[in-house]
């Protein structure tokens, strides 16, 4: 007798999420990361969500009195002209300090890239202004180039830079200016020691080999050393330019309470705290349109990264 | 006569014989040059701030500033310490307290967090790792509005420690999860095998090896965290209203009056906050910097 056994297919039984989400360690994992997960979305993701809730309604502050307006607010913010202005300083301030900030950290990191006696005190001695809280250096530099009594407004004037008596905060420009600087001092070292590390990582024969080829030391730099570095300056670029664009701290202490001269960050919390309960969700408003302008650049820097490395 | 056939001749030692006279290397002379110039600028403010703090009012009001103090004074640290508005000493305890406080609880969750990501699979784990990077690339001022009404109208802790706490793990949690998640990667895996071996649990291993394994590397991202929270200027400007729970960054502008700028005591309270500061970057400045290009480079 010949008895064929038919294989009959097991009946498939439902995957379970348990199964679903276990990759070898077992549900474990997820108890782990929960409590950060989240914290970072009660304090961090709830809270955009709920700006844009805000920007929505017509004094918040008292909630028995406020009434959707729509996008009145947005409205009532772009047609602000201290608004724009502050677009404007903000941008300028932004895209110049960045930029002179990789320039002169790339340099500071090319003068370092040799093994020379001292050079651990040099790095050393470059991380101090890092060290200094925003809202400190800010002062620091403030004292500086206060009008009366500031070491550079006198030296400034000394050579002519400045006309007697004046100094170099009384302008929209020449605050923007300080604003350079003082970022510029503070932060130039992070993007050096930042430089240095990657080009630490370049192998010395690739240099060794184009220059066998004949190739100088200006093209060298840019087919060697640029693209080496690339992923590592994009990335540090993307953060000291969100950094920059929400500068809150510098303006406020160079302009006492940052009443004329602006950024968007700063526009943002003196209509929030510094004027009347109509100006709260105003001042949501431009907070919002900060975040959602800092998204698309993270977006548009991320996408540039991504092509670059392929 | 004997033929001299030496190859080193007598008259000449051998280190000039085989390298040619050098002129004077213009190259390095002018990287030292620029690099004094680099440290100079570095550094001059503090040393200014340093010896204002230290200056009588006469000589901060002279004309034309000078160089070296002239004078020597503690009444400026006193002035500070003692001054009421802002209550300065009050508001250094405050900063103290809420970064000590965020810190803990930072590296409570960050560190299991960490783990997680360093040492386990789940699903999911890309998307973790982008809520934690993206979170810090949020311009705060967008978190403020929200947080100051609730804060207020919800549940009544303005102006309490809970207020500054809250919105601090959003700048510390990051933080600390990053630098912890490196790391742990870099620990041994074996002697996790070995605790394992041994019937230790996964939390077991984690409190009895790996954490006094890196503890070093916790004790950085402590002092991070703590920094980076000591540093915050908007959330204690606007969750504070009084000495209550104000920090010391909040203090500090407001020294001045309206027209009249607190020179020497702004300087010595700068100085006051800023020394603690600068000897924590100068003592893991090399952690610093290895954590902050390790994930930069490794790309």
């Amino acid at each position: 007798m010949s008895t064929t056994v038919q294989a009959e297919a097991l009946p498939t039984r439902k995957i379970t999420l348990r199964e679903r989400l276990d990759m070898g360690n077992g549900v474990f994992p997820y108890f782990l990361v929960a409590p950060t997960i989240i914290i970072i979305a009660l304090v961090a993701v709830y809270p955009i969500i709920d700006s844009v809730r805000l920007s929505f309604l017509n004094n918040p502050l008292i909630p028995s009195g406020s009434t959707f307006v729509g996008l009145r607010n947005y409205i009532q913010v772009i047609g602000d002209p201290a608004f724009r202005s502050s677009i404007w300083v903000t941008v300028i301030f932004s895209v110049t300090s960045v930029a002179l900030e990789t320039i002169i950290g790339f340099a500071v990191a090319l003068l370092m890239n040799k093994t020379f006696p001292g050079r651990g005190l040099v790095r050393t001695a470059i991380l101090i202004p890092f060290a200094f809280p925003t809202i400190v250096s800010g002062m620091i530099w403030t004292l500086m180039l206060n009008a009366q009594n500031g070491v550079l407004t006198y030296l400034m004037q000394s050579v002519h830079i400045l006309a007697p008596g004046d100094s170099l905060l009384r302008t929209t420009t020449g605050v923007v200016i300080a604003a350079v600087i003082i970022d510029v001092w503070k932060t130039t070292p992070f993007m050096a020691l930042l430089i240095l590390a990657g080009l630490q990582v370049i192998p010395n024969e690739l240099y060794e080999a184009a220059s066998v080829d004949g190739s100088n030391k200006w093209q060298q730099f840019w087919t060697i050393t640029l693209p080496m570095l690339r992923s590592a300056l994009l990335i540090a670029l993307l953060f000291r330019l969100l950094d920059a664009l929400r500068a809150f701290d510098l303006f406020y202490v160079l302009t006492g309470g940052g009443r004329e001269i602006q950024t968007v960050a700063l526009y943002s919390y003196a209509n929030m705290f510094v004027s009347t309960t109509f100006d709260f969700s105003p001042g949501v408003a431009a907070a919002v349109m900060l975040f959602i302008f800092c998204a698309i650049v993270a977006i548009i820097m991320v996408t540039l990264s991504r092509i670059s490395q392929d | 006569m004997a033929k001299q056939e030496l190859a080193v001749p007598s008259t000449q030692t051998r280190a000039e014989i085989t390298e040619p006279k050098r002129p004077i290397q213009w190259g390095v002379v002018g990287r030292y040059i620029a690099l004094v110039v680099v440290v100079f600028i570095a550094l001059a403010p503090f040393y200014w701030t340093a010896i204002t703090s230290i200056k009588v009012d006469s000589e901060i009001n002279a004309s034309p500033p000078t160089l070296f103090p002239q004078s020597f004074t503690t009444q400026n640290y006193t002035q500070a310490f003692l001054s009421v508005q802002p209550a300065f000493a009050k508001d250094l305890l405050n900063s103290t307290i809420v970064a000590i406080s965020t810190t803990i609880l930072a590296l409570i969750f960050g560190s299991i967090c960490a783990y997680a990501i360093a040492r386990t699979k789940f699903r999911g784990k890309g998307g973790v790792l982008a809520i934690i990077l993206s979170v810090q690339m949020f311009p705060l001022i967008a978190l403020v509005g929200p947080l100051f009404v609730f804060f207020t109208n919800t549940i009544n802790v303005y102006n309490t420690y809970v207020a500054l706490i809250i919105p601090y793990l959003v700048i510390s949690l990051p933080i600390t999860v990053y630098f912890l998640t490196s790391f742990f990667r870099e620990l041994p895996p074996d002697l996790e095998e070995a605790a394992r071996i041994d019937g230790c649990s996964r939390l077991g291993t984690l409190w009895r090896v790996i954490l006094p394994l890196a503890a070093p590397g916790v004790f950085t991202t402590a002092i991070l965290s703590f920094i980076n929270v000591w540093n915050d200027f908007l959330f204690g400007l606007t969750m504070t209203s009084d000495s209550n729970a104000q920090t010391v960054t909040v203090a500090i502008p407001l020294f001045n009056g309206e027209h009249l700028i607190a020179f020497g005591e702004v300087s010595a309270a700068a100085i006051i906050v800023t020394v603690p500061l600068v000897i924590m970057v100068l003592f893991l400045q090399r952690r610093i910097v290895s954590g902050l290009t390790a994930g930069a480079v490794k790309g």
